[in-house]
């Protein structure tokens, strides 16, 4: 069993971590398109009705793929994790069938009117189209971050005698104490994805030549709206984030933070790598008392290092969860001063012909993706050994009579498609963006 | 309550196989009915706003199912494991076939893309009847109340049972004829000239074939599960369900023949919701029936999620039910009435 066990667990992280390349930029976008429909409808400008249009378009396939790759993440809780539904079904159930009927029809049902009514419906239907989309997409992140939030703080439930969970607080399940700073840093995130991706491609065309009037508002939107968002990420909603960790997972953020010793004036490893084997950082970086300072807003304070908590307790993959944790939080620092410089630049007026930094802001597009996986990486490696923290270990959690060899043929089935389904989106991206804005009201001949 | 859920994740279901039957319907009919680019892009018009609204019904199903009896969604997830795992897959192609279809002007990718959409909507088609067998059938389910069927075995129904048998290859069969029947009544609706004349002699044809297959899988039922008798000898009231089916099935039938294309349509849904209400009533109180032994059976009483999680459910569910009844009736409203093309 134990191999299944792994390849239960790779599949679900390769299917989970692929899934969400899409969600980040549909959500985002969808904050985005709402903002620009907003626009079209209350002035009236043509150009922003177009600009809505285009992002329309990359939305829908974004949106494509979200939706395809995200149905095996609900039918996997049932394949290859069985005994976790079976024991956490009576909770978490709640909060996957209320994303499957508040959040999933809406998004669906309004979608097919923003690509398929371009010419049948009014300006006004399609701004209220575009606000459901937001609305639909935003409450769809709301009950699966609910979901996973309970499984790092479970709340809200009482244990049946045969051993099960059951929910006895349905608004304790939606209103638990870890979901607020989750939901505001996960969403703020897809927001910076979101304006990344706008930017960069008003960059591309400026750079090129092209679609010049386009660009520039693609440009500047994305500068405005990355710039706050990536802000936000890191205060207040990345502070709030790691604070609730040291409170209710101490366990993780010694682990991410690669403190292995507890300790007062505790400092803050920015690079470096552990040796879990002799407890040390090799070739560090510190800036002394900043981690005391950062958890608890004082630099005497006691920071609880790894060696407070029993060995099996500690997440299982150590060295990578401090990684993905430093990559987030390195990247997180970088997009703000990215998109800061692009700011500044913006206001006096200069970006739009500053190449070297329009370049920056090309290349930078794909790292916002990488954050957000670190993120989530961070957040679920370090969650193990448990999948429902404290409550059930991820090993007691999968299906018992799936063996090995079946999981082995599915992930590789997945890793096969999914290699396919990304070269695809990246062509069908690449081809949209070539194709450009106007011209080409949406995606759909039909 | 636990009856209340059951019928309301039958009634989930019902709706599923009714509305995105009809896309898989179109997709199983899809090579026959169309003969130019301008009819495919048609007859995939007909369903192109609506079919991933259509498919939230299965998510929404599966996370009801989860809500109210999570331990019948594990044990039937994980026993069908790699007959799931395939659908999701086939769901991948389908979907990304008809969403993706129009974002390359190119003869090969469309091709490629009406291959995907059509040879999975047949494989679905037959894999969910085959589905629907296995619950009728029953499956080998542990005293911990898990099991594990292979995709098949010797294809015989006997207690260790595989996904495929004799008589749930005969349901897939039965499943393609029905939804193709159904998705050609939704075409002559949806459209207009050849396309909507080969639609309904594809309806006429498979309506019949209909006929036989559904008298074959009655009639086969007692060998399968004798148990399905009972509840139909203790409350004979049941028999209005497959009564109000079969009545359904000649009227649409009948309607085919005179060209009425919207009852014929109406009927069609009525036939397959009848059907899957009949097969609710004759396994009831199970919801997975064990081959191995009637005590391992999971049923709404010992699957169950909980007092309280299923009673505040109620409300929330009424209310996003209704919310969910608008959101169609708008979207099948608007896109309302003969297809027509928009041009660019």
């Amino acid at each position: 069993m134990e191999s299944a066990l792994f390849y239960d667990r790779l599949q679900f992280a390769v299917t989970a971590t692929f899934h969400y390349l899409f969600p980040q930029l549909t959500m985002g976008l969808a904050f985005l398109l709402f903002y620009l429909r907003s626009r079209a409808l209350w002035t009236g400008d043509e150009h922003y009705h177009r600009v809505a249009q285009f992002w329309t378009t990359i939305f829908a396939l974004s949106f494509a793929f979200g939706v395809v790759t995200g149905i095996p993440l609900e039918f996997q809780f049932g394949t290859n994790w069985a005994k976790f539904s079976n024991f956490a079904g009576g909770v978490i159930g709640q909060t996957l069938a209320m994303e499957g009927v508040f959040a999933f029809f809406l998004e669906s049902s309004f979608l097919g009117i923003l690509l398929f009514g371009a010419n049948r419906f009014s300006r006004r239907t399609q701004w209220f189209a575009s606000l459901m989309l937001f609305l639909g997409s935003w409450l769809s992140g709301y009950f699966i971050l609910a979901t996973n939030a309970w499984m790092q703080h479970p709340v809200a439930y009482t244990v049946a005698p045969d051993g099960r969970l059951f929910v006895d607080s349905l608004s304790g399940l939606l209103t638990n104490p870890w979901l607020p700073w989750q939901f505001t840093h996960n969403m703020t995130a897809a927001v910076v994805t979101a304006s990344f991706v706008m930017a960069a491609v008003g960059a591309l065309y400026l750079l090129s030549g092209v679609h010049q009037d386009y660009a520039r508002t693609f440009v500047r939107i994305g500068v405005v709206a990355g710039c706050v968002s990536a802000a936000l990420m890191i205060y207040p909603t990345g502070d709030g984030n790691a604070k609730q960790v040291f409170e209710y997972q101490p366990i993780k953020g010694a682990a991410f933070e690669g403190l292995f010793r507890t300790q007062r004036r505790a400092g803050l490893v920015l690079v470096g790598q552990p040796n879990v084997e002799t407890m040390t950082i090799d070739n560090p970086l510190i800036v002394p008392d900043a981690l005391s300072f950062l958890v608890y807003d004082e630099l005497y304070a006691q920071v609880k290092g790894l060696d407070a908590f029993p060995r099996t307790d500690w997440p299982d993959n150590l060295p990578l969860l401090y990684y993905s944790y430093h990559i987030m939080a390195g990247l997180g620092t970088i997009f703000v001063a990215v998109m800061g410089l692009a700011l500044l630049w913006l206001w006096r007026g200069r970006l739009y012909t500053a190449n070297w930094l329009l370049w920056l802001l090309l290349v930078s597009a794909p790292f916002p993706y990488i954050a957000t996986t670190a993120g989530w990486m961070t957040a679920e490696l370090g969650r193990q050994p448990w999948l429902v923290y404290g409550l059930q270990r991820t090993a007691d959690g999968a299906s018992p009579l799936v063996h090995s060899g079946n999981a082995l043929f599915t992930l590789l089935g997945f890793l096969g498609l999914y290699l396919l389904l990304g070269i695809l989106f990246l062509f069908l991206f690449v081809e949209t963006i070539r194709h450009g804005p106007g011209g080409h009201p949406n995606g759909h001949a039909a | 309550m636990e009856t209340f859920w059951y019928m309301a994740v039958t009634l989930m279901l019902g709706m599923y196989v009714v509305l995105d039957g009809y896309d898989f319907g179109v997709g199983l009919v899809y090579p026959f009915v169309t003969r130019t680019e301008e009819e495919r892009l048609t007859a995939l018009g007909a369903i192109g706003p609506v079919w991933n609204g259509n498919e939230v019904w299965l998510l929404a199903s599966g996370g009801l199912l989860f809500l109210a009896f999570p331990k019948a969604y594990a044990a039937g997830f994980s026993g069908f494991y790699l007959a799931l795992i395939i659908v999701l897959w086939l769901f991948i192609a389908r979907g990304l076939a008809l969403e993706l279809r129009s974002h390359v002007d190119h003869v090969l990718w469309k091709q490629v893309c009406d291959a995907a959409f059509c040879s999975a909507s047949v494989l679905l088609a037959i894999v969910f009847g085959a589905a629907l067998g296995n619950l009728i059938r029953g499956v080998p389910l542990n005293q911990d109340g898990y099991f594990f069927v292979a995709l098949w075995t010797d294809f015989l129904t006997g207690p260790e049972p595989g996904i495929l048998d004799w008589y749930t290859v005969l349901m897939g069969v039965a499943a393609g004829a029905i939804l193709a029947f159904h998705g050609a009544n939704y075409l002559t609706m949806k459209c207009d000239g050849a396309l909507r004349a080969r639609a309904s002699h594809i309806s006429t044809v498979s309506g019949y074939a209909v006929v036989g297959l559904v008298v074959l899988v009655l009639a086969t039922i007692p060998f399968v599960q004798p148990s399905f008798r009972l509840n139909y000898a203790a409350h004979p009231i049941g028999y209005v369900f497959p009564l109000l089916g079969v009545t359904a099935l000649a009227a649409a039938i009948q309607f085919r023949r005179r060209d009425g294309d919207f009852a014929a349509f109406g009927a069609s849904s009525v036939f397959i919701l009848a059907m899957l209400a009949s097969t609710a009533w004759g396994s009831y109180p199970n919801i997975l029936i064990a081959t191995t032994d009637p005590a391992n059976s999971l049923t709404v009483s010992n699957a169950t999620a909980g007092a309280y999680g299923m009673q505040v459910a109620l409300w929330w569910f009424l209310l996003g039910f209704g919310l969910v009844v608008v959101y169609q009736v708008y979207v099948h409203r608007v896109f309302w009435g003969k297809v027509t093309l928009d041009r660019h």
